[in-house]
């Protein structure tokens, strides 16, 4: 919302410097935005007078002037057509910087005469786009002064930011208000004297509205005013428009636009020689078409608010007007509209036909209930004074809805509810101030009954009540206290799940990964891929269709995340993220799943450590390491080989706890995807599923179990096994273990080999079983007995033999 | 014998003293002391001598044994002392050549600033609360007094899913506020949460990003009011931003779902084009607050006659860009690696008030 300070001075008594007035906007909640106060960079452009202009005795197209100053006279050659001898003009010395071009005037000689300054074109002064000379300023203007005042630049222009539930400081009276309720100054009274009607019009205004929706527009009020003279507006009016960024139109126009911005009072105003018969308000009719006044053309579906003459909808009630009823210069006779619209039928039709005016944004926030008349009578007033003319008397349908209301004000709630003490005193004068009534209720002394002003529907209640004493009172002064703590001491303020989310971040950054955070949406042709069957994923109204749909899964997101570091040169990526994937709409369609993805080789090259592609290996290593990491017995976990499409059937598996708990995929992630996707492998990745852990079993005490070491050696045997190459190294190493449960304490596979001197289609396995006794040690023939049913047991369950 | 014997001591001793390697000692060993040594020889010629002369030359051969044990031993650690240092003169490593590779994860700037908050808002007595990202209309707008058509849904530019037309469509929240919402419907004051989530709007440019992070807070009980609400976010912006005197103001602002609002301010300096937080005479938005309206209250089925409370919220990229000088919001989002090693954190980089929020 953009005013001057003198458009706020014809409201407000007041003799507050504007540094006074814009700090006091924000601390009372109308955030001031920008303050321009254009006079103070004019400060040293001055009203010169051209005592004689004369032609360069070496050139056409300059003239020599002798500028009076007010001090002394100055020689100046100036280029523009319009220099003449006995204009006003302004002019700037020597080392004045000048604020259209950023350029410091210095003395020069131009063509062998002296130039000491300038007399200043309009384009240069940043004041208009157009070359059109010199500025010629009024005959009258006084010489030596700074020339903004005499232009009306002098005025500082205000921008605040209204909050919705203010819409009356969507005017600059209701401003006003506010500042002299805060204390600086007072609001000045406002009287507008009815102006008689000299005839009845013969326009008269009817609505056609369902009882059901007669808030559809509670009030209309009319009036037609004969011959007037569309023109021009005077210059004050196009001054404070112009001011605020509005081009002036019309008189008429103009008027509309001050009288919203004035007193927050939108009007309509008709050419009425275009109605055809009476004013209708009505629903419109499905399929209505409206030229409005933007230049579109709309089609009406049936819930706007029409105002229609018998031949059709002119326009969207407080929302646009139309093309065809709208003044023009030649208008002479208007037809003033000033009604009340419901604010949620309106802002449901300019969302729905994407229409914003001044006029849909201050319906939809609510106007004064109680000024529509008055504002009438302004118009009118306005009207006359601009473009003369006969007014008719009002045409009134309808009645303003009851806005009296009282609300219970208990004193005691400000401090209880605002944290400061505001005496009683202090309280009624503010609320008196803001237009409240204000009265003793029943219950006492410590309660108000509060009647809100008609132009504050927002307020609701006590609470608003509270708002708005603490916040003319100043949220500054309410002391700040601490937070009083329920326990001396914290309690944890993560959950469990909480706790594991952010334990798996630290862990997979532990592994050498990087954290990735990536949108949720995705594109859908990248999310089938990885699973998504759910249309319902889809979003509505993307952004993009590159980012169109819910993910499935993280993987997606890290694979072009890797892609762009390597188109960048980073080729070795080591990415991760813990968030959110989807599966459907509800909340239990939302899993946290902790994402690491690996691509290209394992390491730089590296003089010490040979670097190899990255493998399905690495990303197990990776999801196991992870569910070491969050507490889990990694020992129970199960590997199978069915992981989903997108992975590589060969080179993926699927951690299980037990059938029915998936915890984990991971592998080589599918060549086909990483063509789709345009990323070039090798990539391995796993997904972990945190949400599908078990949770941590709440225990009694934080003791661990009694740590018993064994005081006797172990001994290590190595085995090397020749099996069928499809035989899982794990089927090895539990038939090991199962040899002897009670003396093996673990068998490491140590060496895979196949090549020569293995037969195709087999491997060779080694593994290394370690022995350990509990009870005394153990004897040559022992550890010869345990060896034989090891092999024997991993002959039995692989079909092995042992290698020689 | 006593002859041999000075003989044996003069030339073995010698020989010991100028030997110059272990296997010279060796060889040494054997002539003096071998089973066919000369000393050995001579001890067992002692049982040819009478008696009384017996005890007096065994006493010397034996004399001589040790002396001749000692040396050899004496020279084998000399020896050995200075094979040891010309070993290490020879052996030599270059020191400078680069380490083999060690594990270089980061944890994202978004992460670790939840976590700082977390730390901070846990010391206060906060738990941290989640809720769906894929919400519908009643919590991300109606029950917090936002009906259909307030202007208030306009500045939140929704998404929408596409749904099965069936049901109302649902949305990607707006804010966290919705998960007040659902800690109000589940839980009975007193309350005193924290929400860090991922949040989703409408909007694409230099500063704003369709999916983005906020912490939400909600404190209800019978007692809390504006004053508390100031004393915990003043405490929390002092602590976070690590500015003990940092300058803070609140304005009265709106939104629906608070009454009375404010908007709360940090004390910034934007002199030569540089922003840096504290006393410098300009202002920095960061978040918005203020006391739970009673219809928010009474919406989730709270008395609001009897419970009151406040509620904030503020975006983490924001805190985050302002406390680590991160100058641009989408490159939170692009995965670059040199954007995650330079703004990023080590692992055990982990905040917690006793140990410190940050380094």
């Amino acid at each position: 919302m953009k005013f001057t300070l003198g458009w706020l001075k014809t409201h407000l008594e007041t003799s507050a410097s504007l540094a006074e007035i814009t700090g006091k906007l924000t601390m009372i909640g109308l955030e001031l935005e920008s303050v321009e106060d254009r006079a103070a960079g004019f400060a040293p452009f001055i009203v010169g007078h051209v005592v004689e202009a004369k032609r360069h005795p070496d050139a056409d197209r300059l003239s020599v002037c002798i500028v009076d100053t007010g001090r002394e006279r100055v020689q100046v050659v100036c280029g523009a057509p319009n220099a003449r001898t006995g204009m006003k003009g302004v002019f700037a010395a020597s080392g004045t910087t000048i604020p259209g071009t950023g350029m410091q005037l210095k003395a020069s000689t131009i063509r062998g005469v002296a130039s000491h300054g300038m007399l200043c074109p309009a384009r240069e002064m940043g004041l208009s786009d157009e070359h059109e000379g010199i500025i010629d300023l009024p005959a009258d203007a006084p010489v030596g002064q700074p020339f903004a005042a005499v232009l009306g630049l002098d005025d500082p222009v205000i921008d605040i930011a209204v909050t919705p539930n203010r819409a009356d400081c969507l005017g600059v009276r209701g401003i006003a208000r506010d500042l002299a309720a805060a204390g600086l100054g007072t609001l000045k009274p406002r009287l507008v004297e009815p102006v008689a009607g000299r005839f009845k019009s013969p326009i008269g205004v009817r609505f056609d509205l369902a009882p059901d929706i007669a808030n559809a527009c509670p009030l209309f009020v009319g009036r037609l005013i004969r011959g007037v003279k569309n023109g021009p507006s005077p210059k004050w009016l196009q001054d404070r428009l112009g001011a605020i960024g509005l081009r002036p139109i019309s008189a008429l126009v103009d008027m509309t636009n001050f009288m919203t911005l004035d007193v927050n009072r939108p009007l309509h105003v008709f050419d009425a020689d275009t109605l055809a018969g009476g004013i209708t308000v009505r629903l419109a009719r499905a399929g209505e078409k409206v030229q409005a006044l933007n230049g579109k053309e709309y089609v009406l579906d049936g819930s706007e608010t029409a105002i229609a003459d018998d031949d059709g909808a002119l326009g969207l009630g407080g929302v646009i007007g139309g093309v065809s009823s709208g003044c023009t210069e030649g208008t002479t006779n208007v037809f003033i509209e000033a009604a009340l619209f419901d604010p949620v039928r309106t802002a449901a039709t300019g969302r729905r036909h994407q229409i914003v005016s001044d006029a849909r944004y201050r319906f939809e926030r609510g106007l004064d209930l109680a000024a529509v008349i008055e504002g009438m009578e302004a118009a009118t007033r306005l009207v006359m004074e601009l473009c003369g003319g006969e007014p008719s008397e009002l045409v009134v349908t309808g009645k303003p809805p009851d806005w009296h209301r009282s609300y219970a004000l208990r004193l005691a709630r400000i401090h209880a509810l605002g944290g400061v003490d505001v005496p009683r005193d202090e309280a009624v004068r503010i609320l008196a101030a803001l237009g409240f009534a204000v009265a003793v209720a029943q219950g006492g002394d410590g309660v108000l009954a509060v009647t809100p002003p008609s132009w504050r529907g927002d307020v609701q209640g006590e609470a608003d009540l509270v708002e708005e004493i603490v916040r003319i009172h100043g949220y500054e002064r309410i002391p700040a206290v601490p937070l009083p703590r329920d326990t001396a001491l914290p309690l944890p303020a993560l959950n469990p799940p909480q706790r594991r989310a952010r334990d798996a971040r630290r862990a997979l950054a532990g592994l050498g990964l990087t954290e990735a955070v990536t949108f949720s949406f995705m594109s859908s042709g990248h999310a089938a891929l990885f699973g998504a069957g759910n249309a319902a994923l889809r979003l509505a109204n993307p952004i993009s269709a590159e980012l169109d749909m819910m993910r499935p899964s993280i993987l997606p997101n890290l694979l072009l995340a890797a892609k762009r570091n390597a188109d960048r040169g980073l080729t070795d990526a080591g990415l991760f993220e813990v968030g959110p994937q989807y599966s459907n709409d509800t909340p239990s369609g939302q899993a946290l799943v902790a994402t690491a993805l690996r691509s290209g080789a394992s390491f730089p090259r590296h003089w010490g450590a040979p670097s190899r592609p990255i493998d399905a290996l690495d990303a197990k290593g990776d999801a196991l390491g992870l569910l070491a990491a969050l507490g889990l017995a990694i020992d129970n976990v199960q590997v199978t080989t069915d992981a989903p499409g997108w992975y590589h059937p060969g080179r993926s598996g699927v951690m299980r706890l037990g059938p029915k708990t998936t915890l984990a995929y991971f592998g080589e992630i599918h060549p086909a995807v990483l063509a789709k996707l345009d990323v070039k492998g090798p990539a391995v990745g796993c997904e972990v599923f945190l949400g599908a852990l078990p949770p941590p079993k709440a225990k009694a005490s934080k003791a661990r179990p009694l740590l018993r070491l064994s005081p006797f050696q172990p001994v290590e045997r190595d085995f090397a096994f020749v099996l069928d190459a499809g035989v899982a190294a794990e089927q090895v190493i539990k038939a090991a273990k199962s040899a002897d449960k009670a003396l093996i304490a673990a068998v490491s596979v140590f060496d895979l080999y196949q090549g020569k001197g293995v037969p195709d289609g087999k491997k060779s396995l080694a593994i290394s079983v370690k022995l350990q006794p509990t009870t005394r040690t153990l004897t040559d023939a022992e550890i010869e007995a345990v060896g034989q049913r090891v092999v024997a047991a991993v002959i039995k369950a692989t079909g092995a033999t042992l290698r020689a | 014998m006593l002859d041999e014997v000075e003989k044996i001591r003069r030339v073995i001793g010698g020989a010991i003293a100028a030997a110059a390697a272990q296997a010279d000692l060796e060889a040494l060993r054997v002539d003096a002391l071998g089973r066919k040594g000369r000393l050995t020889e001579l001890m067992k010629g002692l049982g040819r001598l009478p008696p009384e002369q017996r005890r007096q030359a065994g006493a010397t051969l034996n004399a001589l044994k040790d002396e001749l044990t000692a040396a050899i031993e004496a020279r084998a650690k000399a020896l050995a002392a200075s094979e040891l240092t010309r070993r290490l003169d020879a052996e030599r490593v270059d020191v400078t050549l680069p380490v083999r590779p060690q594990p270089e994860g980061r944890i994202h700037p978004i992460s670790q600033t939840i976590d700082e908050m977390v730390a901070i808002f846990g010391e206060m007595g906060f738990k941290v609360a989640e809720g769906p990202d894929i919400e519908d209309d009643f919590h991300n707008f109606t029950a917090l007094n936002i009906p259909p058509e307030h202007p208030a849904r306009q500045s939140h530019d929704t998404f929408y899913l596409a749904g099965d037309g069936a049901a109302a469509p649902k949305l990607l929240r707006t804010h966290t506020s919705p998960v007040q919402i659902r800690t109000m419907k589940a839980e009975k004051p007193p309350i005193r949460i924290i929400v860090p989530g991922r949040t989703y709007r409408v909007d694409y440019d230099a500063t704003h990003s369709p999916n983005f992070h906020q912490v939400e807070g909600l404190v209800v009980d019978t007692t809390t009011h504006m004053g508390h609400l100031k004393g915990c976010l003043v405490e929390f912006v002092r602590a976070f931003f690590d500015v003990a005197d940092l300058p803070v103001r609140f304005r009265p602002s709106y939104f629906p779902f608070t009454e009375p609002s404010a908007e709360m301010d940090i004390g910034c300096s934007r002199a030569g084009g540089e922003l840096k937080l504290g006393a410098g005479g300009d202002w920095l938005e960061i978040l918005g607050c203020g006391m739970v309206h009673p219809k928010v209250l009474a919406n989730c089925g709270i008395d609001p006659a009897e419970y009151q409370g406040f509620a904030f919220g503020m975006g983490i990229e924001r805190a985050a860009m302002l406390k680590y000088g991160i100058p641009d919001l989408r490159t939170f989002y692009e995965a670059d690696l040199r954007w995650l090693k330079h703004y990023g954190f080590l692992p055990l980089e982990m905040p917690s008030m006793v140990g410190g929020l940050a380094r």
